[in-house]
């Protein structure tokens, strides 16, 4: 709470300065060419500058109301502040700069810096970061602000499966070559990684999420391994951007005081993502898959399973460009978000028979976006869970609607 | 004038959202298609009681860190018992060390049960070289309060230790000892010392509050007060369970309410109950039993229909694994309850496994799997009709 009263009075310290003379205030032009990718998204955001000062400011909020109920039991109306997002950007010098997010979850119950790194500026091709990075494992995790996306939740398989917003201590490089319509991109960091906490949590099965639970994480590393994060990616302007991502470590603490407690036990994961705009009807298409392995002891419980899948596939489509209630860049969009994680692939020991375990969503949605920063969404969500055992699924749906907007 | 339009325009496409939002969530299942849920009649405060033991059943999930372990079958009581049904065979309770009356003579060894599974560091038990075993599936759970209220005069004039009818089936009660932390009702029968179990394939176990601990340590590893001992180390340790948390738990499981029979008025539902008399099954699986006092006014004094008399029986040489405990023989079982049989697919993955172990793929499979003083019942059944074979099982299914 102290660090939240902290950055809004360095906010409202800074916009009183500006008082004086509110031009001073200046929005910070955002690159809205074709050939930018998922890996900037993390720059590509709104930013606020003050004066000729060297910082630019951002950040983002989102709040929903949402009704649901699982198999006739509902906990009734619930209005839901999900995030407030502060960004704060730094030009140290012309090629070196510094970007950090502070991310406050569900009122303060959780505060994360899920950015907070410099970049040097050497080639194109060849650039360094060092800091508390995103991972670039998948799309989602480092393309993840509310106000770019239709629905109110993020993806399951994005968040719950893969551990969106993950973010760890450590550095890398990555890099870019334009060519005519064409754009090539990679990105690669070695950073602290995962923990046990993998398969030793109480959510009952295999989360890669879990790990943010061990609060030493941005300090030091479980077991003294770095963990690799490698993504290429590749986009045609009038085509679509398709990115491979890979993201290996070990989880488990193998050795403590010099004693060797247990092999080194491997997770792993690949990740595709992709992104299109059909020309014809300006329909936007964007989504991930990804698979995890993770070494389960064969000695611990098939309830953590060593093979989780999944992904989304977002459809939206525009349906009305125009003035809306007086905001005259207004976009009114239908979509519709797909959603398959299985938590558990394989079959069971004892029987032969499949481990189910098995989650999947359904969720249309209205949304209007009264300016490109801002969007007031509705969605009807409908979700299958089916538990380890492949008993009849339990059944959840119900309404949300929210706004999620940049300042 | 136009922003007044599409003002009210949002407004009343939310409204229309806020007040249907309801209609269009997932429906309950109907009663008799789930075993969870409660009794009827529990006062306000045994309404929140049978809440929190859910909680502790069904969402409590152990880690290293909350005492799972470091030995254990499984990390939750719910995945044993998915939707409080029978268990799957992927939770197999392993039971191991003793083959007569004279006790398991593998304590010492990490009888009677078998932890299988281990925390990453850990080796897991097996069973030792020689030692008598034999596999339990778990069983449901619903209805067990009022098992437990059926009074020890109504369970022992159940049986017929000598087969004194001469009708073939002489049931008996198991007489086991008393764990530390019981206390036996007031009308408990004592013979030699030793109490009627009614819980358990073998009836070894007295009350829910003696399944619920032994529970929590032989399957989870988590020590109480009362079962503090480790089942790894073997000493007595912190409690890793809170004495109020076992009680809700017990608690959550004396109130799941009986499951319900479906379509009992369906024609061959009704043939086939008169066919189940017929064959002779209800002599050990009674239709109908009554409780006698309980302190839950719900459970009080009612008449139910469990398909069981909680006597051990003679179940032949086919079911006979060399295991058994406290006074059973090897080949004893007890009749276990049939409410509820055919919603057990919904709790194991879509299929049966029934009996002791889950053998019986098929409800057919395990009648005719019936032996010793059930072969009888077993044969009539084999001789009937084919479509009252079919009446018969319609009737087990609707329990």
């Amino acid at each position: 709470m102290r660090l939240l009263l902290s950055i809004l009075s360095c906010f409202i310290y800074t916009a009183a300065s500006a008082q004086i003379d509110s031009t001073l205030l200046r929005r910070k032009p955002r690159d809205t060419s074709a050939l930018l990718m998922n890996m900037d998204a993390v720059y590509n955001r709104p930013f606020l500058t003050v004066g000729k000062m060297p910082v630019a400011l951002g950040g983002y909020a989102e709040a929903n109301w949402q009704h649901m109920g699982t198999d006739g039991v509902t906990e009734g109306h619930q209005f839901q502040m999900r995030r407030l997002t502060l960004f704060v950007a730094s030009g140290i010098t012309r090629r070196l700069r510094f970007l950090s997010e502070i991310e406050f979850e569900d009122g303060t119950k959780e505060i994360n810096i899920e950015f907070a790194a410099v970049d040097m500026e050497l080639h194109p091709l060849f650039n360094l970061r060092g800091g508390i990075v995103m991972n670039p494992i998948g799309s989602f995790n480092q393309n993840h602000d509310g106000p770019k996306w239709e629905f109110v939740d993020r993806p399951v398989s994005a968040t719950q499966m893969l551990p969106a917003t993950w973010s760890n201590v450590g550095f890398g490089a990555y890099g870019k070559q334009y060519k005519k319509s064409w754009v090539v991109a990679w990105e690669g960091y070695v950073t602290n990684g995962f923990n046990d906490a993998i398969i030793n949590n109480a959510l009952g099965r295999t989360s890669l999420p879990a790990a943010k639970q061990w609060p030493d994480r941005f300090e030091e590393s479980f077991n003294g391994v770095p963990m690799v994060t490698l993504k290429g990616a590749v986009k045609h302007r009038k085509v679509a951007e398709v990115g491979v991502s890979y993201m290996a470590g070990i989880y488990n603490r193998f050795q403590d005081e010099g004693m060797t407690l247990d092999v080194k036990r491997p997770v792993k994961v690949w990740a595709v993502d992709a992104n299109t705009t059909i020309g014809a009807t300006n329909t936007f298409l964007t989504g991930e898959w990804a698979w995890v392995h993770v070494d389960v002891p064969a000695t611990y419980s098939q309830q953590y399973g060593n093979r989780q899948q999944g992904g989304f596939l977002d459809i939206v489509q525009p349906v009305y460009k125009g003035r809306v209630a007086g905001f005259d860049r207004s976009v009114i969009n239908v979509a519709c978000r797909l959603e398959y994680t299985d938590w558990n692939v394989g079959r069971f020991e004892q029987t032969g028979g499949n481990i189910a375990d098995e989650f999947m969503s359904i969720v249309p949605a209205i949304s209007w976006r009264p300016g490109p920063l801002s969007v007031i969404r509705l969605n009807y969500r409908y979700n299958l869970q089916r538990d380890l055992l492949g008993n009849p699924a339990s059944r959840t749906a119900g309404f949300q609607a929210g706004f999620s907007s940049y300042f | 004038m136009k922003h007044l339009f599409t003002a009210l325009l949002f407004l009343t496409f939310g409204y229309i959202t806020f007040i249907s939002c309801t209609k269009l969530e997932p429906a309950a299942p109907a009663d008799d298609a789930i075993l969870d849920g409660p009794v009827e009649g529990l006062t306000p405060d045994q309404k929140a009681r049978f809440l929190r033991g859910d909680v502790a059943f069904n969402d409590e999930i152990f880690t290293a860190e909350t005492g799972l372990g470091p030995l254990f079958v499984a990390a939750s009581c719910g995945s044993c018992h998915a939707g409080d049904g029978k268990g799957h065979p992927f939770i197999t309770l392993t039971r191991f060390g003793q083959s007569d009356t004279s006790g398991n003579m593998y304590l010492a060894h990490g009888g009677p049960q078998l932890q299988n599974r281990a925390l990453p560091g850990y080796t897991p038990e097996s069973v030792p070289a020689g030692a008598p075993s034999s596999r339990f599936l778990p069983p449901a759970n619903t209805g067990m309060g009022f098992l437990e209220a059926v009074t020890d005069a109504d369970i022992a004039a159940m049986a017929d230790p000598k087969d004194a009818d001469g009708d073939g089936i002489s049931g008996v009660c198991n007489w086991i000892a008393l764990a530390s932390y019981e206390t036996p009702s007031p009308d408990a029968i004592v013979w030699k010392g030793k109490y009627i179990g009614r819980f358990g394939r073998k009836a070894a176990a007295l009350n829910l509050l003696q399944q619920t601990a032994s529970a929590y340590n032989q399957d989870m590893g988590i020590t109480s007060e009362y079962e503090p001992y480790d089942t790894y180390s073997g000493h007595s340790i912190e409690p890793e369970v809170s004495n109020q948390t076992v009680q809700d738990v017990v608690f959550y499981l004396q109130t799941l309410k009986a499951p319900i029979q479906r379509t009992p008025d369906a024609p061959d539902v009704l043939r086939g109950k008169e066919l189940f008399v017929q064959v002779e099954c209800a002599k050990c699986h009674k239709p109908e039993l009554k409780t006698g006092y309980s302190p839950i006014a719900a459970l009080s004094y009612k008449t139910f229909h469990p398909y069981t008399d909680l006597l051990l029986h003679d179940m032949g040489p086919g079911l006979d694994d060399g295991y058994t405990e406290g006074h059973a023989q090897t080949y004893e079982w007890r009749t276990p309850a049939l409410w509820g049989l055919g919603l057990s697919r919904n709790s194991q993955g879509g299929q049966y496994f029934l009996l002791h172990d889950g053998r019986a793929h098929s409800i057919e499979e395990a009648i005719l799997l019936h032996g010793g003083e059930a072969q009888k019942s077993s044969s009539l059944f084999a001789a009937l009709p084919e479509g009252d074979k079919n009446k018969l099982l319609t009737f087990l299914e609707s329990l």
